[in-house]
């Protein structure tokens, strides 16, 4: 081998150029590797990016430099089915201010510009270029990276796979076993251009101020998953993501559920007269820690996407901080370890310590039933359409006399065919899930 | 327009095809497959089942999201990796 890094980071994404930029400012010699043209080339999210204070720690006032899209003020959940939606709208005009709540960007320009923060910090970039194996020793100890190039031979101390939801790496180091189609979604979507002003008035926007939209219940139609759609400065990027088994057991393709939610009646006022500028496809790590692989071996670490770090439960839909949070602790560890000159699993393992610590495994842990609660068919199908139903005889009007609420909410339970004792259950699980 | 084809949808994505291709399907484990969940699951439509129940494929306009090998149930039937390096898909504006 004549190439060698104290840290070889695979992946381009939030998670490497993190782990890269750590490193590399805790003295050690970096290389981030990047299949794609570009950092972000290959890279696909909503893109909504929740609690920025974990990149404001490693870039100061990033939000004066980085490419963002708009400052999130105001979101909104959407309850549908077919004919319906109701909705729950939230604005906190303090949102604008720091500490910002959250950001919409477009990931090609946005991990573009954090790659160069990692090189900025001293990090070597390579793009163009695919990491096919990991080079292991006699023990199995990871040492390098082979990559799909003549002499591709790369020896490390430590490799960081942030190889994505796909993570050939951790598959091949043992850390994980095949994906599930249960535990991972397809998200579909497109970025539709429309001009700024028709934007922020049919939005109720100004300034820089942007707003989410997500959808529950038909939009998605009986495909286990939801939709959003988010402001763009001068774009929306909207879409659907749907479990991956329950679209090939519904046999429904997913380019045709994303014409049918922009052509509900609760979507297609707010896409009217937009141009489409570029469709896109990625899959989505949605089980939490059903799904997660162990984080380190020996001489690697799992980041990011490829660690299933994605916090898709209903409620959140986060995972450009996890995989920040998750890169940072994956640098610092590599660079401690290295220090201590151990490598092993044993000496790594104070990886999943920091984020057992912070906000990352808290979280994963704290709502771990909630991935399986939110995908659960009687949550997909049943619920949002009683909760639009049970709007729809409340708010109506009409010459019958008025019933009152407990009557209604009686004749919705059984015209959805839901016995009182499930409904009981449901919200205990659902309790379980998200309140306690 | 806002509702679109799969067509004009593709067409606004940029595309370096690799020369090898990067998905190979292996016919003889596919060939009793009844429920066909490449054909459905591909968000590009690249998997088609002709009628003698094989199925045909192609790899250019690929998103590299990996839909297809996870939602098939036949061990072994899709063989899936990266395209070559700056090869395959390049999103720009998503």
């Amino acid at each position: 081998m004549s190439v060698s890094f104290d840290v070889v980071v695979v992946g381009a994404g939030p998670a490497g150029s993190a782990a890269a930029m750590v490193a590399a400012r805790a003295g050690r010699t970096v290389l981030l590797i990047e299949r794609g043209a570009y950092p972000g080339a290959k890279n696909v999210s909503g893109a909504a990016f929740y609690a920025p204070q974990v990149l404001e720690a490693l870039v100061p006032r990033f939000w004066d430099s980085a490419p963002l899209e708009r400052v999130l003020t105001r979101r909104a959940i959407c309850f549908t089915s077919p004919s319906s939606s109701l909705a729950v709208d939230f604005k906190n005009a303090g949102w604008a201010e720091r500490p910002y709540n959250a950001f919409t960007l477009l990931r090609p320009r946005f991990d573009r510009w954090l790659a160069e923060q990692a090189v900025a910090a001293g990090a070597t970039l390579l793009c163009e270029t695919v990491v096919d194996e990991l080079i292991r020793d006699g023990s199995g100890a990871v040492t390098g990276v082979r990559v799909r190039r003549p002499d591709g031979d790369i020896e490390a101390g430590v490799v960081v796979a942030a190889d994505g939801v796909n993570s050939f790496l951790a598959k091949q180091a043992g850390l994980r076993g095949e994906l599930d189609p249960h535990d991972v979604s397809l998200g579909v979507k497109e970025v539709i251009g429309l001009d700024r002003s028709t934007l922020e008035e049919r939005f109720n926007l100004s300034g820089d101020e942007g707003m989410t939209y997500e959808f529950l219940g038909s939009v998605s139609g009986g495909v286990s998953g939801g939709a959003f759609l988010y402001t763009n400065r001068e774009s929306l990027s909207l879409g659907v993501i749907v479990q991956v088994s329950s679209l090939a057991e519904r046999r429904v393709r997913p380019q045709d559920l994303l014409e049918g939610f922009k052509a509900h009646p609760a979507v297609a006022p707010l896409v009217r007269g937009g141009r489409l500028i570029e469709y896109s496809a990625h899959m989505v790590p949605e089980a939490g820690v059903r799904m997660m692989p162990r984080l380190y071996g020996d001489g690697l670490l799992v980041a990011g996407d490829a660690a299933g770090l994605c916090f898709a439960v209903g409620l959140y839909l986060e995972g450009i901080n996890y995989a920040i949070a998750s890169g940072w602790a994956a640098g610092e560890a590599a660079a401690a370890a290295l220090d201590r000159g151990r490598t092993d699993a044993q000496a790594l393992a104070a990886y999943q310590s920091r984020l057992e610590r912070g906000f990352v495994l808290k979280d994963f842990r704290r709502y771990r039933s909630a991935p399986t609660f939110v995908m659960s068919e009687r949550l997909q199908n049943v619920y949002p359409g009683l909760l639009t139903g049970l709007a729809e005889q409340v708010l109506r009007s009409g010459p019958e006399p008025k019933r009152k609420l407990i009557s209604v909410a009686r004749a919705e339970l059984a015209r959805a065919g839901l016995p009182m004792s499930q409904l009981v259950r449901d919200l205990v699980d659902g309790g379980r899930a998200f309140a306690w | 327009m806002v509702s679109t084809t799969l067509e004009e949808k593709l067409a606004t994505v940029r595309f370096r095809p690799d020369e090898v291709p990067h998905i190979t399907v292996d016919g003889e484990i596919c060939k009793d497959c009844t429920l066909h969940s490449c054909v459905y699951a591909c968000p590009a439509n690249l998997f088609s089942l002709l009628s003698d129940g094989s199925i045909v494929f192609s790899h250019e306009q690929c998103f590299e999201c990996g839909t297809c090998y996870v939602a098939c149930n036949r061990e072994g039937a899709i063989s899936w990796r990266y395209p070559g390096g700056g090869l395959g898909v390049s999103f720009r504006d998503s």
